[in-house]
């Protein structure tokens, strides 16, 4: 059952002189209960726009258009009406950096139990006690809530968020870049505990990240993002051993494989402008494989063989036909 | 660790627009970005201009009686005469140009003793950071009216003892914001790297720290000329300036010795006050533009109380 | 063109054995911790951060070494000695051969031409005011080298052709901002070279880099010493960088070197249960690639209060009775280059020689 849908989804920020950053072009996403997706990109590729999108977390200076659907119920919308009940009740999220954005001068109890307290999911007494159960969840022990962010450790303060994210049993989680400043070992800790908790939990996982071996491991499906688009989505084993798009295969090439003989490649070139419209394809100026039709015709997001889809124009030719014959 | 994807980087970054203050023309950047820098730098330099040729344009000598006393305004006096018969526009003119000049002056001692400590304790920490941080605490904490009477009193009342006496009273403000700013470019990885490379102390000054805190030192500047006219015009108020020369100050402080406000000769008090309050909105404006605009942070909160704009459906979008 | 290193004084004697470009002997780098007046008062006993206690390895021209490890490992440490950005307590640094350990400032600077650091953040470590040009010029007016102008652009161009940035003359009036992150860190990698370092120390190289622009950076690094005769100590968290761009590998963990060795066998091999549970945790591209993590409990401890005996011992899955009192040194475990710190491991010389001769 598709718990999570997110439908053509545009925003587009204010710039200085009437100009306008397309930061999202049309992204389409769909999360079943209980299931992990992985959003992967670069920097600048609109990753933490979307799901700060799904959340309805953005300033003034964006438009956005399109829809985000939760259990058939629309959420996307400016009203607050709308868009709150759901927030941390049915969708939840671990901001990038989450462990340094603490509250520094309440304790980490106290801050687990403000979203139950705001969303009143509880109060009180029975909220404080689910904070605790919370933070025993993240392996912390509950007589640690007593204690402020300071005196915790980096891996510590980001189980704290996270137990902050699930304090109002939310359906969908929503993580961005939950390991990047952690050191290796933490890292393993957190996504361990990433998996555990969506299992037992039964969450559906959004898992936003640059970092294609975290997805890997914690993530049954992923979704690639290029300026501002989903360009290739499928299960992770597929986009792994037969990727459908330029940028996905080129990205696996990029990172090294600790056993691996293969040489490490790098991308040359630099993302498009999104401040520009972009005719043709956005990857062409660096995709080693493109041809004509690239350069005049934007691809779409298309089924493709083995389940997922991916929006290259290389997927329309005929199997066996050279790039040339157009 | 880790990239840095956070939502700046695809708000700001978009064809390289550099953060205000970290590049060569960043004055002209801000004035073509804010009309509240527009605003305050045009009356600034109209008044300048007007201080400046203030000899050839005002209309009638300073010293010259042209009428009876406190004659109200009329065509040929805009504003009236003061209680010496003489032209109150005259006036206007020829005060703003001392009070400008005393403002500026004591703005820039204070500029020079104050970035001066402030650049010593931020640069140097250690020891000389101490002891100028408590030099510059004793400084804040003696009352700033009883400090300017004391030494006016002692040493007399003459402009350029004027100008002293507000400096003395605005270089800590200055010393603190340098040493603060200074501490934290020093701890920045470009100057780190300069100083493993063996690079002077000298050099650094000149070359990284200056130039890095040379917008907020500016900033600051404008800032401070707004409180050095307004001391000024305070101190003569209470008698405390030089009660031989002209400026915005004398001439409320005159008005008021001389009944004017008991005569109903508004003209000779309120036209010297809103020159002053014109001139410290003025410098106001355009110190806190360029202070906003080098920290635009300040002014876009990314996850904030105010909402995005949702758009109908069947858009292409907003252009 | 060999590095000032060579030809100056800092190579006393270039005869046929020549020093390693760099040795590091037993360095020990603390930094105390201030007890304040409450302390004093109570008499608590005063601690310090042991930040490197006791580390030794050696770098050859051409060589990479990469020092891998987690946080409070007292990789950056090493790093800012060997650079004399921090003093270290006791040990010695030698490079080519010359003591750089307790030389004055004043004594450093040739040395500082030839050694020069990389740091991890392209954004941070170029001055945004300074265009291309200055920022790459800036090393050799620091040390009044290049000359006349002329030679000094000279130097530029040739710089930034070796980092390929071309054509370079596109980059010169460029400022910071206008460049990607690549590209910064490339420019950053230029200013090094322009004095023709013998040792390039590169923090972090690569982390703050976009995926699809490391390998390039990489690359660099990795033709640079080759072509150039330098040698390249890389401090990176990223064991799956340094096994594909390493030549040596050393595991850090508070403040020791754990295991070293050739960078394949490291990884194929490892022999410490530290690097051992380091590298079965590191993540997979390949989703099928599911073996079992070693997850070790707690978090990296502080190197304030290193644990007694092997330092690792708290946190070890194979740990014994004798590993609390037992501080084991590197011995050699499959080869004379590949040494762990464990008791576990079985000294390579003994177990290679047939049992009869013993």
């Amino acid at each position: 059952m598709t718990l999570l849908e997110v439908r053509d989804l545009h925003v587009w920020f204010d710039l200085s002189g009437s100009r306008q950053l397309h930061a999202v072009q049309g992204v389409s996403l769909d999360v079943d209960a209980g299931e992990r997706v992985g959003l992967v990109g670069e920097s600048g590729c609109g990753k933490s726009t979307t799901i700060l999108a799904i959340l309805g977390l953005l300033p003034s200076s964006a438009s956005v258009a399109g829809e985000v659907r939760l259990e058939g119920a629309s959420i996307l919308s400016p009203e607050e009406e709308v868009a709150r009940p759901h927030r941390w009740r049915d969708i939840a999220m671990v901001f990038q950096g989450a462990m340094n954005a603490l509250n520094p001068v309440k304790t980490v109890e106290a801050q687990i139990v403000e979203p139950m307290e705001l969303h009143g999911t509880a109060e009180g007494a029975a909220a404080r006690k689910r904070a605790g159960e919370l933070l025993e969840m993240v392996g912390i022990a509950p007589s640690a809530g007593a204690r402020f962010p300071h005196e915790f450790s980096g891996g510590m303060r980001q189980r704290a968020a996270l137990a902050m994210a699930l304090a109002c049993d939310p359906k969908v989680l929503l993580a961005d870049e939950p390991t990047t400043a952690l050191d290796v070992m933490v890292q393993a800790q957190i996504l361990e505990l990433l998996e555990r908790l969506a299992r037992d939990l039964g969450l559906s996982l959004i898992l936003v990240t640059h970092d294609l071996p975290v997805v890997a491991q914690v993530c049954e499906r992923a979704a690639v993002m290029y300026a501002g688009e989903i360009v290739e989505e499928g299960a992770m084993e597929r986009l792994f051993h037969s990727p459908r798009h330029p940028y996905t295969r080129m990205l696996f090439a990029a990172t090294p494989d600790l056993y691996g003989d293969e040489d490490v490649l790098s991308i040359p070139g630099s993302p498009p402008r999104l401040d520009r419209g972009i005719v043709g394809c956005p990857f062409r100026s660096r995709c080693d494989r493109a041809f004509d039709r690239c350069e005049r015709e934007r691809p779409v997001l298309r089924w493709v063989e083995g389940g997922g889809s991916a929006a290259c124009h290389l997927n329309d030719l005929p199997a066996g036909a050279s790039a040339g014959s157009t | 660790m880790g990239v840095r994807a956070d939502m700046s980087d695809e708000l700001l970054d978009v064809e390289g627009v550099p953060a205000v203050g970290e590049s060569g023309n960043w004055f002209l950047r801000v004035l073509r970005e804010s009309r509240q820098a527009q605003i305050g730098l045009a009356v600034l330099l109209l008044f300048v201009i007007l201080a400046f040729l203030a000899p050839w344009i005002e209309p009638y000598d300073v010293h010259t009686r042209v009428g009876p006393i406190y004659a109200p305004p009329s065509i040929h006096h805009p504003f009236g005469l003061d209680d010496g018969g003489i032209d109150m526009l005259s006036l206007l003119i020829q005060g703003g140009r001392i009070s400008m000049i005393v403002g500026f002056a004591a703005t820039l001692v204070a500029m020079v003793i104050g970035g001066g400590i402030g650049l010593v304790a931020g640069y140097f920490g250690g020891w000389a950071d101490g002891v100028l941080m408590r030099i510059t605490d004793y400084f804040i904490v003696i009352p700033d009216l009883p400090l300017a009477i004391i030494v006016a009193a002692v040493w007399g009342a003459s402009l350029t003892h004027l100008i002293f006496v507000i400096a003395l009273l605005l270089w800590t403000t200055t010393a603190r914001i340098v040493r603060a700013q200074v501490k934290s470019v020093r701890e920045r990885v470009y100057v780190k790297r300069s100083r493993s490379l063996g690079a002077s102390d000298l050099r650094i000054i000149f070359r990284h720290v200056l130039p890095q805190i040379g917008p907020l030192l500016m900033a600051n500047t404008v800032l401070t000329v707004a409180v050095a006219i307004f001391d000024e015009t305070a101190l003569a108020f209470l008698g405390l300036g030089d009660p031989t020369s002209i400026t915005w100050g004398n001439i409320i402080e005159f008005a008021f010795l001389r009944t004017a406000i008991s005569s109903g000769a508004w003209w000779a008090v309120i036209p010297a006050g809103l020159c002053v309050a014109l001139m410290i909105m003025a410098c106001f404006w355009l110190g806190q533009a360029i202070e906003d605009a080098l920290n635009p942070r300040l002014k876009v909160a990314y996850v904030s109380p105010r909402v995005f704009r949702l758009l109908p459906p069947m858009t292409q979008g907003p252009r | 063109m060999s590095g000032v290193v060579a030809t100056g004084a800092l190579s006393p004697s270039a005869g046929e054995t020549r020093a390693p470009l760099l040795d590091v002997r037993d360095l020990v780098v603390t930094y105390p911790v201030r007890r304040g007046i409450v302390g004093a008062l109570r008499r608590e006993p005063r601690r310090a951060v042991h930040a490197v206690d006791g580390v030794s390895f050696s770098l050859r021209r051409g060589e990479m070494l990469a020092l891998v490890g987690e946080s409070g490992c007292g990789k950056t440490s090493t790093a800012q000695a060997i650079l004399r950005m921090i003093d270290p307590v006791s040990g010695r640094i030698a490079v080519d051969g010359l003591d750089i350990t307790r030389l004055s400032h004043r004594e450093l600077r040739r040395t500082r031409r030839a050694v020069q650091m990389i740091y991890q953040d392209p954004y941070e470590s170029l001055d945004p005011r300074f265009r291309v040009r200055q920022a790459v010029e800036e090393p050799m007016l620091i040390h009044g080298l290049g000359g006349d102008r002329r030679e000094r652009h000279r130097r530029i161009m040739e710089a930034l052709a070796r980092v390929e940035l071309t054509p370079p003359a596109m980059y010169l009036d460029r400022f910071p901002h206008e460049l990607s992150g690549g590209q910064r860190q490339r420019i950053a990698i230029a200013a090094g070279l322009v004095l023709d370092p013998a040792l390039l120390v590169a923090d972090e190289p690569v982390s703050m880099l976009d995926v699809s622009v490391r390998a390039g950076v990489l690359r660099l690094l990795d033709g640079l010493r080759r072509a150039g005769d330098l040698g390249v100590v890389m401090i990176t968290h990223d064991l799956s960088t340094a096994a594909r761009f390493a030549d040596r590998i050393a595991v850090m963990y508070l403040g020791r070197i754990v295991e070293e060795g050739r960078a394949t066998e490291v990884v194929r091999d490892p022999r410490h249960p530290y690097t051992q549970a380091l590298l079965s945790v590191v993540p997979k591209r390949d989703p099928r690639d599911r073996a079992t993590p070693q997850i070790l409990g707690g978090e990296p401890p502080n190197p304030i209060d290193v644990p007694r005996g092997c330092r690792f011992h708290p946190r070890c899955p194979a740990v014994q009775d004798r590993c609390r009192s037992i501080d084991p040194e590197l011995r050699s475990a499959t080869s004379i280059e590949h040494r762990a710190a464990c008791v576990l491991v079985e000294p390579w010389m003994e177990s290679a020689r047939p049992r009869g001769e013993r």
